[in-house]
């Protein structure tokens, strides 16, 4: 293993950066701009039962150091993923991918996570129970203990990959969460998904979003991702996936260091095509800095 | 799409809260016209798309309407100072279904891109006809630009103080094209789309997040499938347009 790699349940990653589902669409049209084998792992588009077109626009409004998205998980389907998608990114990505599921009914879930783990593509389930941006479903399974064991649970017994819980901050004790997901069998928790958020414009009067409110990214939310990381990485025994506003190589050793096994990178890839990639290169010089030797070494390091 | 440093060379007011801005820089992934470049501006997450005017060589020519906070922030820049921005985005004008008669028909923010447009479409031997609208006469720009490159230039303002009074629907009243291209506010393409008895292509404009099809920000549905405006479009045939109820 070199310096940089890590072990997520069993998958050696090269190293820890993964880019976050719904900023890296199938992976593969990033490979138009640089070989996206440098990566850790891709966290695929969100992907449902049938497919979806999502919200009306505006999907986006811009905040400080942030922006707010309701895309509302546009995707071609389960059956297209597999049979289009995952095609077109094996062709340009020889690693495993994290495959990101969302679903309206506990039915959902177990459908298309079933499908999902069979392919070869896939080594890691990442089940989005966190969606700000759909009425029923989404984010309404992550928000008690009870619902999200139980689709931990569901899940968990049709696959036979490691199933990450993708949870919502929009809750009041995440780590009460986190731990029902352990409890019922889950590989590991990712975290954070966005925090709600909305704009409103002074023009009309009128949210800016379609949706009105939507979900907040970006640099903003980094603090409150770190904290929260933090919080849970001292209540369960499984790994985590740290994600929310991470921007630099700095940022990955930081939510690294407060218990992240492996990091998601979001917003910064839309705003800088090559941010994943800058991010890798950076590395090295981040950790010779802080004389870090290895990055496994320094996981939930701060506590 | 290419990441690159612009220098600017030149920013002027052309007219009400438009502005012109010239850059030099690497110019060579902007291979039709109807593109975009989406620019980094500090001190604000997102980019901001800005449709091309003109790319020859290594000068790059666009235009914009100061909007908001970021495009403000844009007229206050001057000569020398450096801008990230993104090349090479959208798909840009299909020149070769114009015919000999195309006409050009640009509102508003949408006149730029019909300026390399027509360029393009001279280099080609078409002569494109303009028709430029504007809301009013302290608004109208690049009608002496346009006369230059030698082809019919017809400018319309709503409140009739400069050209023929009226819209861009008006002012084509009567015409002979053999095909259309437009860019400008939804409700101008649409008016175009139910009054023009061509084929053509609608350049579309949308809230985008990232400009290059990562995010699924700008998503809209068409007669042939969901296509982002940013990376599939901005420019829809008239034939896949399917507008919102």
């Amino acid at each position: 293993m070199g310096r940089l790699s890590v072990n997520l349940s069993g998958l050696v990653l090269d190293n820890p950066i993964i880019p976050a589902s719904g900023t890296f669409g199938f992976g593969y049209e990033f490979a138009e701009y640089y070989d996206i084998n440098i990566l850790g792992s891709i966290s695929l588009k969100g992907t449902t039962k049938d497919p979806r077109y999502g919200n009306p626009l505006p999907r986006i409004a811009e905040c400080s150091s942030g922006m707010l998205n309701a895309v509302g998980l546009q995707n071609p389907g389960v059956d297209k993923v597999i049979s289009e998608e995952l095609p077109k990114l094996r062709k340009c990505f020889s690693k495993k991918a994290v495959a990101n599921v969302s679903g309206f009914s506990l039915e959902d879930y177990v459908y298309t996570c079933e499908k999902m783990d069979k392919q070869e593509e896939v080594g890691i389930l990442e089940v989005n129970i966190s969606c700000p941006n759909v009425k029923h479903g989404g984010m309404s399974f992550g928000t008690s203990a009870e619902s999200a064991a139980e689709i931990t649970r569901a899940v968990k017994s049709v696959t036979k990959k490691p199933v990450y819980m993708k949870l919502s901050p929009n809750v009041t004790d995440i780590v009460s969460i986190a731990k029902a997901c352990e409890e019922a069998g889950a590989d590991g928790i990712a975290m954070i998904n966005t925090l709600l958020g909305m704009r409103i414009n002074l023009r009309d009067k009128k949210p800016i979003l379609f949706n009105k409110s939507g979900g907040f990214s970006g640099s903003a939310i980094f603090p409150v991702a770190v904290s929260m990381v933090y919080r849970v990485y001292e209540a369960i025994n499984i790994p985590i996936i740290g994600m929310g506003g991470v921007t630099t190589a700095e940022d990955v050793i930081e939510m690294m260091l407060a218990g992240a096994t492996a990091v998601e990178v979001g917003a910064a890839n839309l705003i800088e095509p090559y941010a994943c990639k800058n991010i890798i290169e950076g590395l090295p010089a981040a950790m010779d800095k802080y004389k870090i030797d290895s990055l496994e070494s320094i996981i939930g390091g701060a506590h | 799409m290419k990441q690159s440093i612009f220098k600017i060379v030149s920013n002027k007011k052309l007219a009400d809260i438009t502005y012109e801005m010239v850059l030099q820089g690497d110019c060579t992934d902007i291979t039709r016209p109807g593109q975009f470049v989406n620019i980094k501006l500090d001190g604000f997450f997102l980019r901001r798309p800005i449709s091309v005017c003109n790319s020859k060589d290594d000068i790059l020519t666009i235009i914009y309407k100061v909007v908001g906070k970021g495009t403000e922030v844009m007229a206050n820049m001057t000569e020398g100072e450096e801008l990230d921005i993104l090349t090479g985005l959208g798909n840009g004008y299909e020149l070769s279904k114009s015919g000999d008669k195309p006409l050009l028909i640009g509102g508003g923010a949408g006149v730029p891109p019909m300026y390399m447009l027509a360029i393009e479409l001279i280099k080609k031997g078409v002569t494109p006809t303009v028709v430029l609208g504007f809301n009013k006469k302290s608004e109208v720009f690049y009608e002496e630009e346009f006369k230059a490159l030698g082809i019919k230039t017809i400018v319309a303002t709503a409140d009739g103080s400069y050209g023929i009074k009226g819209f861009v629907t008006d002012a084509i009243k009567g015409l002979d094209y053999t095909y259309f291209y437009t860019c400008g506010p939804e409700m101008m393409l649409k008016a175009l789309y139910d009054n023009t008895t061509t084929s053509g292509q609608l350049s579309f404009e949308a809230r985008m997040g990232c400009g290059f099809g990562a995010c699924m920000g700008c998503t809209c549905e068409t007669l042939y499938g969901n296509k982002r405006i940013c990376k599939d479009g901005p420019v829809l045939e008239k034939e896949e347009v399917k507008w919102a109820d």
